[in-house]
């Protein structure tokens, strides 16, 4: 049995890791909301799907126009990755604007319910559009790196099996690191960035540093959004085949992900959706070797939301969370 | 013509009226103290001003009638707010509160000058630069506050109760403070329920009293007037 779960272990760590990259960036969307504005955004899993869709949208389109072999993979994997991240992008400060920004003096509730509504409108009109341009509302896109690198980790220790990496694993992996930390960056070391923290810490006396509340508010959206869209593309190429469905559960793993890492707090999202994807491919790997087939791979999303009903019975605040927010 | 003008402002908090029509005036160059018991209104004086609560009437700053201004830009024309209670950010540094205060300053040259001069006057904020706002006393936190207001390099530094909670030789320092910074020309208008000290270093106050000013007058007559010892001397 132990030598069984061993041999599948470097692939599991690699697949664990891409998919925990995917949760993380997704998550920090979450956490930025709610530390601004202590709502979940719940239609954040949406715009990661309509992102998606915008990415597969350009290059099927850049494909339509003949442009796609002419310029090399990595220009037009660019190209679609800029274009949905500013559509996503612009959109969540759209949303926040007409379904969030009037509500933001009512109950907490209220907005949640908005977000619904924002969620089931985001679906039907992704799908809409699919159907009409396509004939089907589920999306087989272009797959720009579809190579596959061995990693020998037989040679490093033989109980190990051999690892095989998708050349977008890699890519998954290396524009999640720079997008978190770039967000790191500007969160920790600008003048918007501190900003942002400052409305999020105490909104009232931020205004009186004549900082513009609303414009930190709209900043928030557009760069947490843009994050969530750019990793729809991340994962259209990564998965292949994409519905306007997509976000809903992608979204409540990646939820989870920022309330275990502490909501509100950036790193503790970062953190929650690597540990998160790496307990799922964990799971699905390995949970009908460890009961004997009784349970298979479909219980692997039980285990991420066992993990953080326990991290919350003995830490209500998430792994990285501030017990309490300070209030005069 | 004052710096600072109030005009028959009624504040709302739903269908509370905090203030009832309240008229006030700043002029360059003075210590104004507004004193009154605990829910007079002092307050929701200031917040009026910076407009975070719902008026009528007006107000008019340096001739301007500010009267539906969102906050950020009262600041920006140059009313500095420190609020009650404080309000330091309390898991931003100390040198990351005292930037906030000089936002809307492009030049980081200026905002590096506009911090020395504060330590001029906060020497122990220097040594605490990397030091979480919320984990410093109830004394540094009042200096920290002060300090990031005078980083606007306001025209007015409005002040709601820095005696709050603090031990009696801190308040005195800080009392120092604002009559140092008010010789060199800034504009003060302290809010306290210690009267006794305010009225001390102000040169005019007005009493308020569940939302309406009773008294006003210099503040060295008030000192000397029954009524003020009888009810806010005592
Ligand atoms: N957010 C609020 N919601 C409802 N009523 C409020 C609010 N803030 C103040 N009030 C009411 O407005 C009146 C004036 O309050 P204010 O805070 O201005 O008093 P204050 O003079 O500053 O008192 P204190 O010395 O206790 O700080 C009080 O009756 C108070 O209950
Ligand atoms: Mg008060």
């Amino acid at each position: 049995m132990i030598s069984e779960i061993l041999q599948t272990l470097p692939q599991v760590l690699v697949d664990g890791l891409a998919l925990g990259a995917v949760y993380a960036v997704v998550a920090i969307g979450y956490t930025m909301v709610y530390g601004i504005l202590e709502f979940i955004n719940f239609a954040h899993g949406e715009i990661f799907m309509t992102g998606a869709f915008a990415g597969t949208a350009a290059l099927l389109t850049l494909k339509s126009a003949g442009l796609l072999g002419a310029m090399p993979g990595w220009l037009a994997y660019l190209l679609a990755f800029v274009i949905a991240m500013l559509l996503t992008g612009i959109l969540g400060i759209g949303i926040e604007r007409v379904a969030y920004r009037p509500l933001r003096k009512a109950p907490k509730l209220i907005s949640f319910i908005s977000a619904v509504g924002i969620s089931f409108l985001l679906q039907d009109i992704v799908r809409f559009i699919a159907d009409l341009k396509t004939g089907n509302f589920i999306v087989t896109g272009i797959t720009l790196y579809d190579s596959n690198l061995k990693v020998a980790a037989s040679s490093l220790w033989s109980v190990f099996g051999d690892a095989f990496i998708k050349t977008n694993t890699i890519i998954v992996l290396a524009a999640a690191v720079v997008l978190m930390i770039g967000l790191d960056l500007f969160v920790n070391r600008t003048k918007w960035g501190v900003a942002m923290r400052a409305v999020a810490q105490d909104r009232d006396t931020a205004s009186l540093m004549s900082i513009n509340v609303n414009k930190v508010i709209a900043l928030t959206f557009f760069i947490g959004s843009a994050l969530g869209g750019g990793t729809g593309v991340l994962f259209a190429q990564q998965y292949g085949t994409i519905d306007p469905y997509i976000g809903f559960t992608l979204g409540m793993k990646a939820f989870t992900a920022a309330v275990l890492g502490g909501i509100g707090n950036i790193r503790g999202a970062m953190f929650g959706g690597i540990l998160i994807g790496l307990i799922e491919m964990l799971a699905s790997t390995n949970l009908g070797i460890l009961t004997g087939g009784s349970f298979g791979a479909e219980y692997k999303d039980v285990m991420s939301f066992l993990i953080l009903i326990v991290v919350l019975i003995f830490k209500p605040e998430g792994l990285f969370g501030k017990a309490i927010k300070e209030k005069v | 013509m004052s710096l600072l003008e109030l005009h028959k402002v009624h504040a709302y908090y739903g269908a509370i009226e905090g203030l009832k029509g309240i008229s006030l005036s700043v002029n360059e160059g003075e210590i104004v103290t507004l004193i009154g018991s605990n829910g007079a209104g002092k307050s929701s004086t200031l917040k009026s001003i910076c407009g975070q609560v719902k008026i009528k009437g007006t107000i008019r700053f340096g001739g301007q009638d500010i009267s539906t201004q969102p906050p950020h830009q009262t600041a920006l024309d140059g009313i500095a707010h420190v609020p009650e209670g404080r309000r330091i950010f309390p898991r931003l540094t100390v040198k990351e509160n005292l930037e906030m205060g000089a936002f809307s300053v492009k030049d980081r040259k200026i905002v590096k000058d506009r911090m020395e001069r504060a330590f001029g006057y906060f020497p122990r904020l220097k040594e605490r630069l990397g030091q979480l706002g919320g984990t410093m006393s109830g004394g540094e936190q009042q200096m920290l506050a002060i300090a990031r207001a005078l980083m606007m390099q306001p025209k007015i530094l409005l002040l709601d109760e820095p005696s709050m909670g603090l031990a009696p030789i801190i308040v005195e320092q800080i009392f120092d403070i604002i009559q140092e910074l008010n010789r060199t020309g800034m504009t003060v208008l302290l809010v306290e329920q210690n009267a006794y000290q305010a009225l001390q270093i102000a040169h005019r106050g007005y009493v308020i009293q569940t939302g309406e000013i009773i008294m006003e007058d210099e503040a060295r007559l008030l000192l000397q007037s029954e009524q003020v010892k009888e009810a806010y001397l005592a």
